[in-house]
């Protein structure tokens, strides 16, 4: 129909050409990230793996004590027994792993390029449609060049869960920066502190809250893509789910739903319980009692 | 020749507290400004430099809109050490763009600011940054305190970005905290403190740093108007001991006139007028300077030194009644001051004591002059010398620091002052009945 006015425009060939010759011309590159990134998560599944079901849920729920009280700690010992008790222990210790090096490497990448969008109006007006394009671009779309130069396994699983995850931690860094009163920035400046030292004592302190919301939401936008980290054979919660959608398993497709939510509920608990113990939230906190 | 200046006063005010004399010794011998604004002008916008250009050649502010905001146009004026400089204006006039070139928060399109002689202008990073640290302190409107330090991290966080050590720090924080009276709430956080209290632990912060210069960007605007008062009282206060160089903005013109030892009018970006209060009160530039006055307290910022006359009879101690009664007959006023040989003052003699004495053949005043008026100073402002002027029909005598006689204020002059001077005009005609209802 519109080939008399426009003519075919073969982006599509060109991009995979593009991806060919990113895959053969960077091919060492690209084995040594598998290479790593498959080592730290093979390190991590196993530590959170191997012991014993209840060691680690203590653990957990030690930890969620320590953030935020025995509430917190109680409930989610109850969620892990239950994780347990549906038998998706050792998928959801795969997806936890694999969430925790998918956020770990989002967020060591979006604060520092959120930092510098703050200080830098260019970088930001850069940046900015770029992560457009990461949050929208369907996951199907760069899960195919990522499966032709990972293969499959959690490796690319974990690219794609950074892919879709990291844009939120710029995106919070940078508001965060962004709000913190300009006056006290200047006072900073007025008593004749160095850029680094204000963005070490002022800047980053008193955005600590927000870019702890931008933490979590990392950390939930990672969990959201254990289905899709399971389509290209990364394990866990996700193939569960994947299994059960092929078998039509009604029971095994909701005790794995059920297993992200404990997970996620748990992530988001914690999370936000460490944001709260930033010291200029509790600063305020301590003003409002 | 800016060279050498640039170092010496550098060495001179990083030393000064330790050597205590030179400093203001030198200053005696050539008092040199401690802050020197020079032609300066702040444009914002996409091409400045041409903004400056067409300024210079006399556009309006209006007519370079294309070229960028012009805040700050033509500024130059002086701060002597240990003044305080007030610059006044209503948001927009450019005020605190102003401020925030004497510091360099942000630097000028063009012109000079000297800091004791230093460019801040071509200044770079790190010499600037000394030079906030050692010469330039500042108090900001909303505090700009970090919420997560204790009052003491706070007031002392100046000497952590000096590189002072953590207790010697903490000992001068403390020092100036108690200074502003907040001894005893080194613990609290910002927040747990009110509006007044939060300032006060922004100028320990500033006094803290311990420099010469103190900027303050509308320090008492976010408080209430108690609180400003006591603040500005404070300020006086504090100002008699240390004795540093303030620049002072505000939009508040009571604010103005009670702290400025002069104030600089600015509107639209330009300096309209440069002054003391009383000459921007008596004398205002222009239409917009005194519409701006006209609802001063005047009574406050006016002195007695501005409002008095000479006295119309002064006779000498030893004089006798004879002499007394003709110099009241020869002023037609019904009392005369009295006051000895080095002029001070002894009183008064009332006409019908001078001739009752004259009728007894008295030869001197013994006995006769009456020492019932209360005498102010020339300082004192109009607002306190109702009282005195209430208590007696005769104008109120002002006397310097030795007691001596400079001049009186009479009722009629007291109650004309209190009228802004455009309104003079209007019924001119009125001061003189009344100063003859007086007599």
């Amino acid at each position: 129909m519109t080939d008399a006015l426009v003519p075919r425009i073969p982006l599509g060939t060109w991009i995979e050409a593009f991806v060919t010759w990113v895959r053969t011309t960077f091919k060492p590159l690209f084995d040594v990230v598998k290479d790593v990134l498959g080592a730290v998560y093979d390190g991590l599944d196993t530590v959170l793996a191997t012991p014993p079901f209840w060691v680690v849920a203590i653990l957990l729920a030690v930890l969620a004590l320590l953030a935020k009280g025995w509430k917190l700690a109680l409930g989610s010992l109850v969620g892990f027994v239950v994780i347990a008790g549906v038998d998706q222990w050792g998928a959801a210790m795969d997806t936890l792993a694999l969430v925790l090096v998918a956020s770990c490497i989002a967020l060591a990448v979006a604060v520092p390029l959120g930092v510098w969008a703050a200080r830098d109006d260019r970088v930001s007006r850069a940046v900015r449609p770029v992560l457009d394009l990461m949050q929208t671009m369907p996951a199907f779309v760069y899960l195919i060049p990522v499966v032709l130069i990972f293969l499959t396994g959690p490796v690319p699983g974990i690219i794609a869960t950074i892919v879709f995850a990291l844009p939120p931690g710029v995106r919070f860094t940078e508001l965060g920066i962004r709000q913190v009163d300009a006056e006290v920035v200047e006072a900073g400046q007025a008593f004749g502190a160095t850029p680094a030292r204000i963005l070490r004592q002022v800047q980053l302190p008193l955005a600590m809250p927000t870019i702890m919301a931008g933490v979590n939401q990392v950390i939930m936008l990672s969990l959201s893509m254990v289905v899709m980290a399971g389509l290209v054979g990364a394990g866990g919660l996700g193939q569960q789910v994947l299994g059960a959608l092929g078998r039509i398993d009604i029971a095994l497709g909701f005790e794995a739903g059920l297993s992200v939510v404990v997970l996620a509920m748990y992530l988001d608990r914690v999370t936000s319980a460490l944001a709260d113990r930033a010291p200029v939230a509790r600063a305020l906190a301590a003003a409002r009692s | 020749m800016t060279a050498p200046s640039t170092t010496a006063p550098a060495a001179g005010a990083t030393t000064g507290a330790a050597a205590g004399g030179p400093t203001p010794g030198t200053a005696e011998a050539a008092p040199r400004p401690a802050l020197s604004v020079r032609d300066v002008y702040k444009v914002f916008g996409p091409r400045p430099e041409e903004a400056v250009r067409r300024l210079r050649d006399g556009a309006t502010r209006d007519e370079i809109k294309h070229l960028g905001t012009a805040a700050v146009i033509g500024a130059t004026f002086d701060v002597a050490p240990g003044e305080i400089f007030v610059v006044m204006g209503l948001s927009g006039s450019g005020k605190s763009t102003l401020i925030r070139m004497l510091n360099g928060l942000w630097k000028p399109t063009a012109g000079e600011v000297l800091l004791h002689g230093a460019d801040l202008a071509t200044a770079d990073a790190k010499h600037m940054r000394e030079l906030r640290r050692r010469n330039v302190s500042m108090v900001f409107q909303h505090f700009a305190l970090l919420p997560h330090r204790t009052v003491l991290d706070n007031a002392a966080y100046p000497l952590e970005i000096q590189g002072v050590p953590k207790a010697e720090r903490r000992e001068k924080a403390r020092t100036a905290l108690e200074l502003v009276g907040l001894g005893g709430w080194e613990d609290s956080l910002p927040s747990q403190l009110s509006g007044g209290m939060r300032q006060r632990v922004g100028l320990a912060r500033a006094l803290a740093a311990d420099t010469d210069v103190l900027l303050m960007d509308e320090a008492f605007s976010a408080l209430d108007p108690l609180i400003r008062r006591e603040m500005q009282e404070q300020l006086l206060e504090l100002q008699q001991t240390l004795g540093k160089t303030i620049v002072f903005i505000t939009h508040d013109l009571n604010e103005a006139m009670y702290l400025g030892d002069r104030i600089a009018v600015m509107r639209d970006g330009r300096t309209v007028q440069i002054g003391t209060a009383e000459q921007i009160l008596s004398d205002p530039a222009n239409d917009y300077v005194a519409q701006f006055v006209a609802d001063v307290d005047r009574t406050r910022v006016l002195t007695a030194s501005s409002v008095m006359v000479r006295p119309a009879a002064v006779v000498p101690g030893t004089g006798g009644p004879r002499q007394a009664s003709r110099t009241m007959r020869d002023a037609q006023v019904s009392a005369a001051y009295v006051v000895d040989r080095q002029r001070r003052l002894q009183g008064h003699v009332r006409d019908e004591d001078a001739v009752a004495a004259l009728r007894d053949g008295k030869e001197t005043l013994d006995g006769l002059v009456r020492d019932d008026l209360t005498a102010v100073s020339p300082d004192t402002p109009l607002a306190e010398i109702f009282a005195p002027a209430a208590e007696s029909p005769l104008p109120v005598p002002v006397t310097d620091a030795e007691g001596r006689l400079v001049g009186v204020v009479p009722r009629v002059t007291l109650l004309t002052a209190m009228v802004p001077p455009e309104q003079h005009a209007d019924d001119g005609a009125a001061p003189a009945p009344a100063e003859g209802g007086a007599r």
